[in-house]
């Protein structure tokens, strides 16, 4: 079986080109300008950036997912997968950036359709939820 | 002091999601962790939104007002028309990275080179690749589940198609590692849309040759790459909140794809490569085989006798809405102090717990849908086993027969019931191409019709008929 299993080892796959990223980050290319730049980044020009970090908090995100959700009631994978979606459309932050941010007006434009296709899922995602959950009762109407 | 607060109220957002995906391990619970999953989105919305950073509020507001106008109606679609919706969220999601993305690329390689370091530039090129690809992916699973007419329904498949679509990954993921490279060269600006193409183009690859019963597994690699992409928009933005909502998200679809995998037997690789439905091994043995049918009143007659009746509920009662019908069967059952239970085989349906969603609309307690794994040992003493648009799920070949396609298949075992009552819309084989054993059995009846109609006809006879016999 030499077929690569693309599919389930995508997380590791991707951790992995974010730590090689990161590694060539720090060996070749030349300390982080500290000089003129960024001025359009100003919100978050604060604390220079930790890579390492992000990895190792997408890392541990994981886990808890993966220990969270194991333990998700089977009656309700239809209505999980609903709220992840949602919660997912926590793309929302990005686009509002972009699409709020003194960038050109393209830029910008790519940015709100983002916003718009992110608070898509965000309305629809917590309502339909919410519609299905609602409709789980341990005894219908009171009877057994 | 922005910055402080800012990475306080992310914080609390990152705890409120995951408080939201704890209390759904319960259904008691689980309302609970929409109200939070809520909270945790405004407060990073409003957070977001008041960063000094952002002064152009107009499209913002237009975005949001047009997203929730969108949105709204395609939370009240029917619940039969969930996995649409779902395969249909993953690709605004999708869609969403990938706009991100490129936004962020174009914006930097004008106005900041100095930005596009190899970190970033790996993260915007994972972002890209995977949110389009979700995006097309998607679209196209939508489509097939949505039965639009120009998408094939069955696997679509051709010669080298592994080869080729494997081909193009390599070649999108070739490219990206020299964009990461020479970020700025001066092809890069014209080589990024090449990438974006090939990504689209490879969503659309990946999605053809998977045919209706894979949809669930489908789903959830879908959901699970929807997440990645906001995962790697994270890295991009250095949003911590982005990376652990994303990370959510993505080991959720995971855990749901592995599950769903499990109960089919299959590998990750066959159900991406494996173009179900066309291994169409079965031999046609010489002997012709009949079906023994049964009258609604008959059947009505030996389901009053019953003590324990299980249920085993497949895509065709969602296609027939039958699920009120069968409901009312239920109480009708239940009025004669007969046990009914419904066996929910984990792949049934068109997405992970379609059945149960379809049950608890149909106000039926979620107190009596069974796992598999749990009824099974109850089947010998179950006295009529009433099989409702199921048909691979309940296939005893799945355990001897090596021929076939859906061999390993964990299944409902309905061949252990006293009698068995199969209701089918037609006499055609179910998705996997295959003869079904369980329709020839000594103790199977088989109730030919539209579900809806054919339990309908049972309450009628056990409502009307009660004591007449």
């Amino acid at each position: 079986m030499s077929a690569p299993k693309i599919g389930r080892l995508a997380a590791p796959i991707f951790l992995a080109l974010l730590m090689a990223g990161a590694t060539v980050e720090l060996a070749g290319s030349p300390p982080a300008p500290v000089s003129g730049a960024g001025t359009t980044e100003s919100a978050h020009a604060q604390p220079p950036l930790d890579y390492w970090s992000m990895v190792f908090v997408f890392m541990l995100a994981t886990f808890i997912g993966i220990g969270v959700i194991r333990r998700v009631s089977r009656l309700l994978h239809t209505p999980l997968m609903s709220l992840t979606n949602a919660i997912s459309a926590i793309a929302v932050v990005g686009s509002i950036i972009v699409t709020g941010s003194d960038y050109p007006p393209l830029i910008r434009f790519l940015g709100g359709v983002a916003l718009f296709a992110s608070m898509t899922n965000i309305v629809s995602g917590f309502l339909i939820t919410d519609r299905m959950l609602k409709m789980f009762k341990s005894d219908g109407r009171g009877r057994r | 002091m922005t910055y402080a607060i800012t990475q306080v109220a992310f914080i609390v957002g990152t705890a409120l999601f995951i408080f939201a995906l704890h209390w759904m391990s319960d259904p008691k619970t689980a309302r609970r962790g929409v109200y939070a999953g809520v909270a945790a989105m405004l407060v990073a919305v409003v957070v977001t939104w008041v960063q000094p950073g952002i002064i152009h509020h107009g499209w913002i507001v237009v975005a949001i007002a047009l997203g929730v106008a969108v949105g709204w109606p395609l939370s009240r679609v029917p619940l039969t028309a969930v996995p649409q919706r779902t395969a249909l969220s993953h690709a605004f999601g999708g869609l969403a990275a990938g706009l991100v993305g490129t936004a962020k690329y174009y914006l930097w390689l004008n106005e900041g080179p100095e930005n596009l370091t190899a970190f970033r530039m790996t993260a915007i090129i994972a972002e890209i690749i995977l949110g389009y690809l979700t995006f097309t992916g998607s679209l196209m699973a939508a489509g097939k589940l949505q039965e639009i007419k120009w998408i094939p329904q069955r696997p679509v498949t051709y010669p080298m198609q592994n080869v080729t679509n494997l081909g193009l990954f390599l070649v999108a993921l070739v490219l990206g590692v020299w964009l990461i490279l020479n970020p700025t060269a001066p092809l890069a600006g014209s080589l990024f849309p090449v990438i974006i193409g090939m990504a689209l183009l490879f969503g659309i690859l990946l999605i053809i040759p998977i045919g209706g019963a894979d949809m669930p597994t489908v789903i959830s690699i879908l959901n699970s790459y929807a997440g990645l992409s906001a995962v790697a928009m994270g890295f991009v933005l250095d949003n911590k909140l982005l990376i652990t909502a994303g990370a959510l998200d993505g080991s959720s679809g995971l855990i749901l794809s592995i599950i769903m995998c499990k109960a089919m037997n299959r590998s990750f690789t066959n159900v991406l490569f494996g173009a179900f439905g066309q291994v169409k091994a079965t031999k046609t043995s010489g002997e012709q085989k009949v079906y023994k049918a049964e009258s609604p009143d008959g059947a009505a007659q030996i389901l009053e006798q019953a003590n324990l009746v299980v249920v085993i509920p497949g895509y065709g009662m969602a296609v027939a809405q039958a699920q009120h019908k069968v409901r009312e069967l239920y109480d009708q059952l239940k009025k004669r102090d007969i046990t009914v239970k419904f066996a929910i085989h984990p792949v049934a349906g068109r997405m992970p717990g379609h059945m149960n969603v379809l049950l608890a609309e149909a106000d039926i307690p979620y107190t009596d849908l069974v796992e598999m794994d749990e009824i099974n040992p109850d089947m010998p003493q179950c006295d009529v086993a009433l099989v409702i648009g199921a048909n691979d799920v309940v296939n005893p070949a799945a355990r001897y027969d090596k021929g076939s396609p859906i061999y390993g298949m964990p299944i409902i075992a309905a061949d252990k019931a006293r009698t068995v009552f199969a209701i089918k819309r037609s006499k055609n084989p179910g998705f996997a191409g295959i003869d079904n054993e369980l329709y020839f059995s000594d103790r199977t009846w088989m109730l030919f019709g539209d579900a809806k109609a054919v339990v309908g006809e049972l309450v009628k006879q056990l409502s009307g008929g009660s004591g007449m016999h």
